[in-house]
């Protein structure tokens, strides 16, 4: 199966960081995705909400907002895109992601239409 | 068996094989509702055809009869390739002597996959204990909706989303790993226990349907004991304590269904036998390693089912228990508990700094109210005893209890 994992974290933490300690955050990124480099199918980071912009049709208008869909203190900031076996292979993925420790990883499993 | 099936001997025969024989289709054809459907057609067809020929071996009979039943409506949908075909080749293979059946050889028991599929940690926990009630123990979703007093259109829609999680976010149907498998266990345990308490407590609903959880709960934990391949001490202390508590179930509650104090039980009527029972499982367990959190509620329980009278008991090894309990798992309900052990081991005077001390954390819990009113009255200070009654009696929820707490009232409010 595949399975979506979002990644949410406080973007805060990030603006603070120090750069050793965003260099040590990046290479626990990098370890992870060679790890996990089989059951890994893509993933990317993302800019932080500050960059978002939020788009709906209504009644065949276009609105634009500036901002992410939901203002949370958490906020999507990267995802993968996994080949497990099961839920329990996708968590145990899903845990070893350096984000799990500070944040919260959302695992999702893939719509399939046939 | 009687030559005519009676409809209660199959309701019984149905609680007793329903989550074994599901819990081998599930493994056959991986799909709960499925599985699930071709069962309940089996007991179906059973009331009929057993009236004309009893089966030597019921559980075989039905397993082959929703094998078949199964793998006929597979080929139907014409969804019948690869392992089915196999499948069905084997249980055509079966079915015309199905009334020969090695029962035991030929029903596998799957029942511990199911659980850890039921008490998986991604279903909300009233889901786990909802799935766990209906696939394992075989209650219809009537009933769990009777004991959990919601209406059944609810519990119904609680069972569909469960399964519906189960099937579309691939949860597994599988013992977990060697890695996982401690805190999978404790999450099993925690639903088991649930499954007790709520039949436990005397908080709402029918006495009947509770001390059917009660038994459930029971039958569950020695099901997963005897399936484990290693034996596990708090699983053990968990099955010791269930026994040992239901075991005094009967006199909880008097014939007008007031709640009756654990000091004002008739002991005489208490199950001997099961406390028996109880003692010794618990033993087994505080043998095997350290006490966990079950064991140790467990050994208090003994502890009570030992004083043949109230006045025996002894509250310093429960005071003492309580301790260790504590620095297993602090918790203010559990310092309350043990501030009650040293009130009936030291006197009230002991026991009131330590009930007010957990003024902050249980301002809003009945009986620590009624706990210190308590000891206020035995101080012999009633008024500041009224008014903690009183507290009490405003955030109690519980019938039973409220009425307790008015009976105290009064006897204080007479007493002047």
């Amino acid at each position: 199966m595949q399975y979506l994992l979002l990644i949410y974290e406080e973007e805060n933490r990030f603006a603070n960081l120090g750069k050793s300690e965003m260099d040590k955050e990046l290479a626990e990124y990098r370890a992870f995705g060679k790890e996990f480099a089989s059951a890994i199918q893509g993933g990317n980071a993302l800019q932080p909400t500050g960059t978002a912009t939020t788009v709906r049709v209504r009644e065949g208008r276009r609105l634009t907002t500036d901002g992410p869909y939901a203002e949370a203190k958490e906020h999507l900031g990267g995802y993968y895109l996994v080949e497990a076996r099961d839920l329990d292979q996708a968590i145990a993925i899903a845990a070893k992601i350096p984000g799990a420790r500070s944040g919260s990883i959302e695992v999702r499993p893939i719509q399939k239409f046939s | 068996m009687s030559a005519k099936l009676e409809v209660a001997e199959l309701d019984r025969l149905c609680r007793a094989e329903w989550g074994r024989l599901l819990s081998a289709l599930i493994r056959d054809f991986g799909d709960f509702d499925f599985a699930e459907e071709v069962l309940q057609d089996a007991f179906a067809s059973a009331l009929v055809e057993w009236a004309a020929r009893p089966p030597s071996s019921p559980r075989g009979w039905l397993y082959a009869a929703a094998r078949h039943n199964a793998i006929d409506q597979l080929r139907r949908r014409g969804r019948f390739e690869g392992k089915l075909a196999a499948l069905a080749e084997t249980a055509e293979r079966e079915a015309p002597a199905a009334d020969a059946f090695d029962e035991e050889r030929t029903v596998p028991d799957e029942r511990l996959r199911l659980i850890f599929t039921c008490c998986h940690p991604a279903l909300a926990s009233e889901a786990q204990v909802a799935l766990t009630l209906r696939t394992l123990c075989g209650l219809t979703t009537d009933e769990i909706a009777r004991a959990f007093l919601v209406p059944t259109s609810t519990m119904a829609q609680r069972l569909v989303r469960a399964k519906a999680k189960i099937r579309g976010a691939g949860i597994p149907y599988s013992v977990p790993s060697a890695v996982e498998l401690p805190d999978r266990l404790a999450e099993v345990m925690a639903v088991i226990y649930l499954v007790f308490n709520e039949g436990y407590s005397a908080a709402k609903g029918d006495a009947l349907v509770r001390g059917e959880l009660c038994a459930e709960a029971i039958r569950l934990a020695q099901v997963v004991r005897s399936l484990l391949p290693e034996p596990l001490s708090e699983l053990e202390g968990l099955l010791a304590l269930m026994l040992l508590h239901d075991a005094r179930r009967a006199t909880r509650v008097d014939v007008r269904g007031e709640l009756v104090l654990l000091a004002d039980q008739d002991r005489g009527r208490w199950d001997r036998a099961q406390i028996d029972e109880g003692r010794t499982l618990l033993q087994t367990a505080l043998r095997r390693g350290p006490a966990g959190p079950y064991a140790l509620e467990a050994a208090i329980a003994a502890v009570h089912a030992e004083a043949t009278r109230a006045e025996d008991t002894d509250w310093r090894q429960i005071a003492g228990l309580y301790q260790r309990l504590h620095a297993l798992h602090a918790s203010p309900v559990v310092a309350l508990n043990h501030a009650i052990a040293v009130s009936m081991a030291d006197g009230p005077r002991a026991a009131l700094p330590l009930v007010d001390a957990l003024e902050r954390q249980l301002a809003g819990y009945h009986l620590w109210h009624a706990t210190r009113a308590d000891l206020l009255r035995r101080l012999g200070r009633s008024d500041a005893a009224i008014i903690s009654y009183r507290r009490a009696h405003a955030l109690a929820q519980n019938a039973v209890e409220r009425r307790y707490l008015e009976r105290r009232l009064s006897e204080l409010t007479h007493s002047y």
